[in-house]
């Protein structure tokens, strides 16, 4: 029997994925700007794979394949993989990262809206640990290499890097510190760095616009609500802030942290990826906040480059607990009201 | 005018459809072959049966008799002879049979001696009992007795009385409809209600979408001169609900499982205030109503429909097209395709939807949820629908009662957002069935047990009064066999008393002496003997 | 990777421990195991299981003396309860004690009837009345459809009708799933 409602909103999965594809279009752009065509290959390579993998997932699992395959999640699973790992990074490293996203993070946690950890975020943590090396080489901006080099690099694995390969500038700070030279100071640390941009790398600070442009579409297009975003970056700015107006010379300032790194991509594409977030108003805003707490400690006192996918990771393990936790009242029952 | 409107959360904006039924006025059916009359048509008990085949009945004649106060009658909604009295498939989504009076109509259409009552002359319970009597229920959908609703909480007043013209369900136009052309009856039974609950305020809500009908309502209260509020509340699905208008209209939160005059305030639908006017001033039950047909037709329209008229009879009134291949009741928010064109119209029946799948394609195949939720956003009862679909799903029956099911209004909004198309009211729906179910289970379950626990100890009782009956028994027989004793006993000293008599020393006698003995014994015996022979003669 | 699956594996340590704690501290007092299977058998009281009721039965499960499969009425749904409770596997109902049956309610051709209270005697729910010589009815409501009050019968007026769906009992369907989903409800 066809039960009511008898009407529906033109919406479907596959349209809030299209979506979420279309509004990471702008930071792409700005990628391919200042780091060269070699992103574009990467995505296309990521998404074939991560293609590959669902298809052979959806089948073992005896799924309908086409309304499956067609519906973008894995998509932009592997788009975000994509943009999260350095750029030219080599081939095989990016496709098994979509192969762990999509099989191991994904699938083996029960397939589309089942798994508790975002994919992407899943696979960064697992190279990052697993790779080191690979994971914290990131091409000098702003020059960027000729094509073909750049095929060469991620498929020949032609790793003679050094004359190119620089720390991201959240990187440059921390092995400052790290190298145990006392003196050391923000400044100091991003003069050294030759890509230092106006706020937080040359080159890493237009991407990041570009995603808080797509981000800010999906919000208009109701894809998400303003919670993560807000709570997210606000702590972010908040606790960098503190530290800054603390230790100017020890930390650096809060715009620095919200264009360097991944902090717009997390805000506006991981932490609001809904299937591995909380769910509730508040549980959002408690998981967006404790997500850019752990993301500024991990940077500022950790040991890898970047913390975003840490910090979304962890939360992602409390997201039941925050949901249970903070359930709205009802109609009718707040405050008192039996 | 009230200064400030409420908000509910959530709800949603569907396209309305309600222009092509409303270029028309209301129509007024043509008498149909055949009435089938449903007994059971408002909530609770199931009305007793009052005619038997063959008999004749009159126009507003009572032919099923409420069980108990909660529970309606119902009538004839024409003059004609009682064909059957017969199970017939019911306008209910499980498309099953219930118990219905089948009228054929004489055609005469004659009415029964109505009696019209003066309602400010007559106290508020015999009002009630007249409007159930009457077969007045709510006619926005859920048929709930309006009696019982015209009670106030504690003896008092229900200070607002709420009439609700929202309307908010697409494509149904049969509060508009009555509003604009019969304003007047309204408006009078609305009087009647608040005399009844003796309320300070009189509120009536109509979506800002109707602007005739809040005009036609705005004229009339002042010509009537009455002390009503027409208020204009924003169109938004479902503003309708009797919740979300009192909502909206006083800002109170009535939650589930309270009653609404319990917090100073009772809606009811515009159509039901124009029965109560009609039941009291008229003497005239409820036999008749407005349902909209639309969708797929060709001259959508509302009519004026004798209750228990067959949907069939009433189709070629539109001229539903050829690509219609289901009827809904209600609206396409809330409505269920119905089993059958023969269903009769009932109290309940607001609106016919012919759909065809160009008209309501069927919702693309569901997909996992994707927890966006879309859903939680435009629940207007503040839920989780995602949480309780999930629990629902795996028939986590304690955790979904944990997260208010019983809370959803099933009013469809979280199911028409959900990107995944998930069926979620049908979840919910599965949900709380199987709940009622089971409660009604482990109650009989219970009393099943404590029943044959209570028999078992009247049977353990009723053995051991038993045994000790018999105990008893035994225990006199003892005491017999002790008397017995007690009497053999005192034979016996007796005779020992006797045989003392005898001299004791009769061992070692000479000859001499056994010879006197025997003599005195002989003596003695003659002498017994004697005794004992009745003196015939003297000797 | 080496650490990777050390943090793994003392996360799961933390967890597998924090899980153990919690079950130990927020452990649910609950009815003593007698109480918590009789309140899982259907109290149809039939004694189909082979003992004089549900109470019983529960008694024996309880001290391991019978098996958990052995009630009719409860059928499969009641046997996967039990196994749950008792962490046992399932397995089918035994048919020596009987086959699973839609449920039924007992009812009494009151023109045969003669009164002779055999049936009262043996219902085990006091779901009959009516007293000696005059004929008697069985309250539907009350009536589990044990059937124990059809043997008895001498004039066999007694027959079962099965509980038919009505407007008022029937229950919505569990949503068709559209997609496969080998799901472990
Ligand atoms: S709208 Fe649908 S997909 Fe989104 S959270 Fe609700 S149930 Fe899930
Ligand atoms: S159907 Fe129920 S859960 Fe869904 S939106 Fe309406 S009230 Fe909320
Ligand atoms: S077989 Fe009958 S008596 Fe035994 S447990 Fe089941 S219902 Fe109770």
């Amino acid at each position: 029997m066809i039960t009511s409602p008898h009407v529906y909103l033109p919406v479907s999965v596959r349209a809030v994925m299209a979506k979420v594809l279309v509004a990471l279009v702008p930071g792409i752009a700005a990628y391919v700007w200042f780091f060269g065509g070699g992103i574009l290959v990467t995505l296309a390579l990521a998404t074939l794979a991560a293609l590959a993998a669902e298809a052979l997932m959806l089948k073992l699992r005896g799924k309908p394949l086409a309304m499956f395959l067609t519906d973008g999640s894995a998509a932009v699973t592997a788009w975000l993989v994509a943009l999260a790992f350095p750029p030219l990074s080599p081939w095989w490293l990016i496709v098994a990262a979509t192969l762990f996203a999509i099989v191991v993070a994904k699938h083996l946690y029960g397939g589309l809206g089942q798994n508790p950890f975002n994919p992407a975020m899943a696979a960064f943590a697992v190279m990052i640990v697993a790779f080191p090396g690979l994971m914290s080489q990131w091409p000098a901006a702003a020059q960027p290499l000729p094509f073909a080099e750049q095929l060469r690099i991620m498929f020949a694995g032609a790793r003679h890097l050094d004359a190119m390969v620089m720390a991201t500038p959240l990187d440059a700070l921390r092995t400052a510190f790290a190298s145990g030279e006392g003196r050391a100071t923000v400044a100091t640390a991003l003069a050294a760095y030759p890509g230092g941009g106006l706020m937080a790398g040359k080159g890493w600070e237009w991407i990041a616009l570009g995603y808080a442009v797509g981000g800010l579409w999906l919000l208009q297009q109701r894809i998400f609500t303003w919670h993560v975003p807000t709570a997210f970056l606000g702590t972010l700015a908040l606790i960098s802030g503190a530290f800054h107006v603390a230790a100017p010379e020890r930390f650096a300032t809060p715009l620095f942290h919200l264009f360097g790194g991944a902090a717009m991509l997390g805000a506006f594409f991981i932490a609001t990826d809904p299937v591995s977030g909380a769910i509730t108003p508040r549980g959002k805003l408690i998981f967006a906040a404790g997500a850019a707490l752990i993301t500024y400690f991990i940077r500022v006192f950790g040991a890898y480059p970047d913390g975003v996918a840490f910090g979304i990771l962890l939360m992602n393990m409390c997201v039941p607990l925050i949901d249970m936790k903070t359930q709205p009242p009802v109609f009718g029952r707040k405050d008192g009201n039996p | 005018m009230i200064a400030t409107l409420f908000r509910f959360k959530g709800g949603v904006k569907p396209e309305t459809h309600k222009d092509c039924s409303t270029r028309q006025p209301i129509a007024r059916a043509p008498l149909p072959s055949r009435l089938i009359v449903p007994l059971h048509q408002s909530a609770g008990g199931t009305p007793r049966p009052l005619v038997e085949p063959g008999q004749a009945v009159l126009k507003g004649e009572r032919i099923g008799a409420a069980d108990g106060n909660f529970s309606a009658a119902v009538h004839a909604p024409t003059s004609g002879v009682v064909k059957a009295l017969a199970p017939h498939v019911m306008p209910h989504p499980s498309g099953l049979s219930a118990l219905c009076v089948v009228i054929e109509p004489d055609g005469a259409d004659r009415w029964i001696e109505r009696e019209p009552v003066n309602y400010r002359s007559l106290a508020p319970d015999e009002l009630r009992d007249e409007l159930r009597d009457a077969g007045v229920v709510g006619l926005g959908g859920a048929v709930f007795p309006t009696h019982l609703k015209l009670k106030p909480s504690q003896g008092g007043r229900t200070e607002t009385l709420i009439l609700n013209g929202a309307e908010c369900e697409p494509w149904i136009t049969c509060d508009d409809m009555l509003m604009r052309e019969r304003a007047e009856v309204i408006v009078r039974g609305g009087a009647v209600m608040r005399h009844i609950l003796q309320s300070e305020r009189v509120l009536i809500g109509i979506e800002d979408n109707k602007p005739q009908a809040i005009e036609a309502m705005r004229t009339t209260v002042a010509r009537l001169g009455e002390t009503m509020e027409v208020v204009a509340v924003p169109t938004r699905y479902p503003a309708g609900g009797a919740k979300q208008l009192i909502k909206v209209l006083t800002g109170i939160e009535v939650p589930y499982g309270k009653r609404s005059q319990d917090y100073g305030v009772q809606c009811f639908n515009v159509a039901t205030a124009y029965s109560v006017w009609h039941a009291l001033e008229r003497g005239e039950p409820l036999i008749s109503r407005i349902v909209t047909l639309t969708g797929n037709v060709e001259r959508p329209r509302n009519f004026e429909v004798l209750i228990g008229t067959p949907l069939e009879e009433l189709l070629p009134l539109v001229g539903p097209l050829p690509d219609t291949d289901r009827y809904i009741m209600g609206g396409p928010m809330m409505g269920f395709p119905l089993p059958s064109a023969s269903v009769p119209i009932v109290k309940a029946t607001n609106c016919i939807i012919a759909a065809s799948p160009a008209l309501f394609p069927p919702p693309p195949p569901e997909m996992p949820c994707i927890r966006c939720g879309a859903c939680a956003t435009v629940c207007p009862h503040e839920l989780q629908p995602m949480e309780l679909y999930w629990f629902a799903r795996g028939k986590n029956f304690g955790k979904a009662q944990e997260y208010s099911i019983f809370d959803c209004i099933e009013c469809g909004c979280c199911a028409y957002v959900c990107p995944s198309h998930i069926p979620l009211v049908d979840y919910f729906r599965f949900a709380k069935s199987e709940i009622w179910s089971r409660e009604k289970e482990k109650a009989a379950a219970d009393a099943a047990r404590s029943r044959f626990e209570f028999r078992n100890e009247r049977q353990e009782r009723e053995k051991r009064e038993k045994a000790e009956r018999l105990a008893q028994k035994t225990a006199g027989a003892r005491a017999a066999d002790a008397k017995r004793a007690l009497i053999a006993a005192a034979i016996e000293r007796a005779r020992a008393q006797k045989e003392q008599v005898q001299p004791r020393n009769t061992d070692n006698l000479t000859p001499e002496q056994q010879a006197e003995i025997a003599e005195a014994e002989a003596r003695r015996a003659r002498i017994r003997a004697m005794a004992q022979t009745p003196p015939e003669k003297p000797l | 990777m080496l650490a990777a699956l050390f943090v793994m594996t003392g996360i799961a340590l933390v967890l597998g421990v924090a899980l153990g704690y919690a079950s130990r501290v927020f452990k649910v007092e609950g009815d003593p195991l007698v109480d918590k299977i009789d309140a899982i058998l259907p109290q149809t009281q039939c004694g189909q299981c082979g003992y004089p009721g549900c109470k019983p039965y529960a008694q024996a499960i309880a001290k391991g003396e019978a098996d958990i499969n052995r009630c009719p009425p409860g059928g499969e749904e009641g046997i996967r309860k039990l196994a749950d409770l008792l962490g046992k596997e399932f397995k089918p109902l035994d048919a020596e004690a009987g086959v699973e049956k839609p449920k039924s309610v007992a009812v009494i051709d009151e023109n045969t009837c003669i009164g002779c209270t055999l049936c009262i005697q043996a219902c085990p729910v006091d779901a009959i009345v009516g007293s000696s010589k005059q004929m008697h009815t069985v309250v539907a409501e009350l009536c589990t459809g044990c059937e124990l009050c059809v043997a008895p019968c001498p004039v066999d007026c007694i027959h079962m009708e099965p509980v038919t769906e009505t407007i008022e009992n029937w229950k919505w369907k569990y949503p068709v799933a559209e997609i496969k989903e080998r799901h472990a409800a």
